[in-house]
């Protein structure tokens, strides 16, 4: 009547109990996860290799497609593969549109979590997440009826141009700036404020020279990554930015990127194509880019983890 | 053990399951050390714990009796970088080897924690969880399992009319009778207690001691505890633990009436800890 | 210049700076539904939409849009919890774990266009099956993964410890805990982050231009069988979906009526993200109610 079986047999390790759903579960998440490896790694070896065809296959020379500014691919007696005219343009709108979404988030952030932290967060954070919620090519949209003509009427030039890629991306990355800005003010002690304000110390002097410098990894951190949101940015920029090969000159002219070039002539032309496969090296650019800002949020993140 | 779990109800409840009148040991412990990482917290302890009573520790917090206790039934595997070395033995076996099927194990030494933590479900199915896991499936079979279990753990005059509310309904106190009836229910032959008391009040406080010297009769029970005055009366024998070291263990009424070793006298006079 | 007035100068600074970022936000919306809801009517939701003449619908692109949504997340809820379960629960520290993160990490954040690129190059051209839903929805999967993950590891990690203890004690297994403890108490916010996901997702464009494509062939919505050319149901077809007709009509397109077709586009598409995100809002805290709850 008592335990039938004896010890070793109800104790010990058996291979039914190896092969239970213990077993059918774990292999389960285990194959999730490397799905996840797996995809992370077919990504960087399929556009790893595709990017550098049209170096290694086409023989496209590395250095003037990173150097020369005369994008001309489909003349057929005399192709040229420069591509930095794009580089450029992709790095401008990056720069510029984190020039006026940084103090505005961060701005935005400190609104919440010091100027009025009782109802200011309550009311901005619900618009902030409003923000996130727009599909990028409403922006595009929106910039390209409205801003686009606005542009051209009241600035002057064609509207398409540097300034309208830069105001939408900056509206675009607004929301995950003031996200990550507000995680970093409100998570600072509040040790740090009594301090400063102990001593005398205005709202705005501990602001300036307590809180801000104590979340600057972090506030560091929220600008990258707003950074490559906009620098991976296609479609809405696309809408705007008016999509010609050269150089731009001021603001108001029109310009491209990488990621628009990309959207506008991946579709037509044919796969295999030198021009084809110059499309992909830039797609290779963009993703060592992304790798490249991984690595700098991490570099911040390290900085953080010292202080 | 699912044999042994559908068997069990025909048993008279009342009765205690092992009718040995001689103190036998139920575990034995053979210079027990317990790391975490680098750190040791257990320093090579050795003791028996015998069948059908109540063994309480005691000690200052951070003197590693948490720490044994919960290797008795491996609730240390959960932390990263813990391990044990030297041997517990149950039933034959060093129930620390590598070879043990911790799951079955737990079966039989189940385990009640300082904070009440019952399943955010029903009271009947924080009962009914585990037994149809151990492959009850029986709806009359659960039923009368989970009347007796509270009936041992003297809740089921207070919930027999809601067992199917929420298990949050019930104060701290039931709460905490309610996570000793899901662990007997699985009819454990060892039942460890993590001052399971402390964080209730005074009155639920009495009703978890009561039950604990009315559970002995079937089980055989360590519990953790910070309360002297807990220890004294409901165990029968006491150990004192000092800095992951065991230093002093005998019955309760010895220790705490004429303790042999000058620490033990120390502490429980309330000197320190 | 005193201390006092610069202070008072700055709060005025911040204060106008949430008043400006108000403002984009009311600006937006108010331009899209004043614009959008003059186009929207039931023939605009209904009718398919046209290449070259005015008065097209968006028909087919609502459907492909939350057909794609649906594919997509029935390929990833289950290898993204998964995935979320591995981190939380299985994951050891060390140089493997740290290894998954950054691939995480990397999925994460990848443009889109990026993982477009890679749909179009594996979904596209190496299977060899054109441009297709299921490759549309591969290539959002990609996208979508790491959000999954992420909310499925923290909404783990949110479960309190003495839940697992609990059941551990009792001699369940892990993974047993994990199915019927640990999981339903996760719950909640693995929805709640599921359907913020879901959001996202439907207002994709970029990842979708080169794997579903731009157009949509002629649907005949009596046409259940998933295998046959003209059924909505049959996931071997292109579709262009809502975000990618509103580029596609604004940048490629020919018809005379852009704006009405976009903005009502527009206006559909971000009601259908804001009730994704109110919807998330609501279910969980009705579901954490009901959990919560003392009867």
């Amino acid at each position: 009547m008592e335990k039938l079986l004896s010890a070793q047999e109800r104790l010990l390790k058996s291979k039914r109990s190896r092969l239970g759903g213990e077993f059918r579960g774990k292999f389960f998440v285990i194959l999730c996860a490397v799905i996840m490896i797996s995809a992370a790694i077919a990504i960087t070896i399929f556009l790893g290799t595709k990017g550098l065809q049209s170096f290694t296959k086409n023989g496209v020379s590395i250095l003037e497609f990173l150097t020369s500014t005369k994008w001309n691919p489909t003349d057929k007696a005399n192709p040229a593969y420069g591509v930095l005219p794009f580089i450029f343009g992709s790095f401008a709108v990056t720069f510029l549109a984190a020039l006026i979404a940084a103090p505005l988030g961060i701005g935005g952030a400190i609104f919440m979590t010091e100027i009025a932290p009782s109802w200011g967060r309550k009311v901005l954070q619900p618009i902030v997440e409003l923000l996130v919620g727009i599909p990028s090519v409403v922006y595009g949209f929106i910039g390209l009826t409205v801003l686009v003509p606005f542009i051209r009427e009241n600035v002057g030039g064609l509207g398409f141009s540097l300034l309208s890629g830069m105001i939408v991306l900056a509206i675009m990355i607004l929301p995950t700036i003031t996200t990550i800005a507000t995680d970093a003010m409100s998570s600072l002690p509040n040790h740090l404020r009594e301090g400063s304000y102990a001593l005398g110390a205005t709202r705005w002097q501990t602001i300036r020279k307590v809180l801000v410098p104590a979340a600057l990894p972090s506030l560091l951190t929220a600008i990258i990554l707003g950074m490559a949101r906009a620098f991976g940015e296609a479609l809405a920029v696309q809408m705007v930015i008016g999509n010609v090969r050269d150089l731009p000159n001021s603001i108001l002219d029109a310009s491209a990127t990488l990621t628009t070039i990309i959207t506008l002539n991946m579709g037509h032309t044919t796969y295999g194509s030198v021009e084809n496969n110059t499309l992909w090296s830039m797609g290779l650019i963009l993703l060592i880019m992304s790798f490249a800002f991984i690595l700098l949020i991490r570099y911040l993140s390290s900085r953080r983890k010292l202080r | 053990m699912v044999t042994a779990l559908k068997e069990r109800t025909t048993m008279d409840v009342t009765a205690p399951s092992h009718h040995n009148d001689r103190l036998e040991s139920i575990l034995s412990v053979n210079n027990l050390q317990i790391f975490y990482g680098e750190k040791r917290a257990v320093n090579g302890i050795s003791m028996e714990i015998e069948k059908n009573s109540v063994t309480a520790l005691i000690g200052p917090s951070g003197c590693g009796k948490s720490t044994f206790l919960r290797s008795i039934n491996r609730m240390n595997d959960l932390i990263p970088g813990s391990y044990a070395k030297g041997e517990i033995i149950y039933e034959g076996l060093n129930i620390l080897a590598e070879d043990i099927n911790v799951t079955a194990l737990r079966k039989e030494i189940g385990m009640v924690f300082q904070k009440p933590n019952p399943f955010p479900k029903s009271i009947y199915e924080n009962i009914t969880h585990a037994l149809k896991f151990a492959g009850i499936k029986k709806k009359s079979k659960l039923d009368e399992i989970v009347e007796e279990s509270l009936r041992n753990a003297a809740l089921w005059d207070e919930v027999k009319d809601r067992l199917h509310s929420s298990a949050y309904s019930l104060s701290g106190g039931q709460q905490q009778r309610l996570c000793i009836a899901r662990t007997i229910a699985m009819k454990p032959n060892v039942i460890l207690l993590d001052e399971p008391a402390s964080a209730l009040d005074p009155i639920s406080n009495a009703k978890v001691e009561d039950l604990i010297v009315d559970l002995k009769k079937d089980y055989s029970i360590v519990i953790v505890t910070h309360n002297m005055q807990q220890a004294s009366r409901i165990s029968d024998k006491t150990a004192f633990f000092l800095n992951g070291d065991l230093i002093e263990y005998d019955r309760t009424e010895k220790i705490f009436t004429n303790p042999s070793v000058e620490k033990t006298e120390e502490y429980i006079s309330g000197r320190f800890g | 210049m005193n201390s006092r007035t610069a202070d008072r100068i700055a709060t005025g600074v911040f204060i106008a700076i949430a008043i400006i970022i108000t403002a984009i936000l009311a600006g937006l919306f108010f331009y899209i539904f004043v614009n959008g809801f003059k186009y929207i009517s039931f023939d605009f939701l209904t009718t398919p939409s046209s290449n070259v003449r005015a008065g097209g619908g968006i028909r087919d692109q609502l459907f492909n849009s939350f057909y794609i949504l649906f594919i997509t997340m029935l390929i990833t809820v289950p290898i993204g919890v998964g995935g979320g379960i591995y981190m939380a629960e299985y994951a050891k520290p060390g140089k493997v774990t740290d290894f998954i993160r950054t691939c995480i990490e990397v999925l994460s954040s990848l443009p889109s266009i990026v993982i477009g690129m890679f749909g179009l190059l594996v979904f596209v051209n190496t299977t060899g099956w054109g441009y297709t839903i299921l490759g549309g929805a591969l290539a959002l999967t990609v996208f979508n993964l790491p959000t999954i993950v992420r909310t499925t590891e923290d909404a783990i990690r949110a479960v309190p410890r003495d839940l697992k203890e609990a059941s551990l004690a009792l001699g369940i297994t892990h993974w047993h805990t994990i199915k019927t403890v640990i999981l339903p108490a996760a719950f909640p916010s693995i929805l709640t982050g599921a359907i913020l996901a879901a959001g996202r997702v439907f207002g994709e464009a970029a990842a979708l231009l080169f794997t579903a494509g731009l157009s949509t062939p002629r649907l005949d919505y009596a046409n259940w069988n998933p295998f046959s050319d003209q059924s909505p149901l049959n996931i071997f077809r292109p579709a262009e979906t809502l975000a990618v007709h509103i580029w596609s009509v604004n940048t490629q397109g020919l018809i005379p009526d852009v704006e009405a077709v976009s903005s009502g586009s527009a206006a559909v598409l971000v009601i259908s993200v804001l009730i994704f995100n109110l919807a998330a809002r609501w279910i969980g805290s009705m579901i954490h109610k009901r959990i919560t709850a003392t009867k």
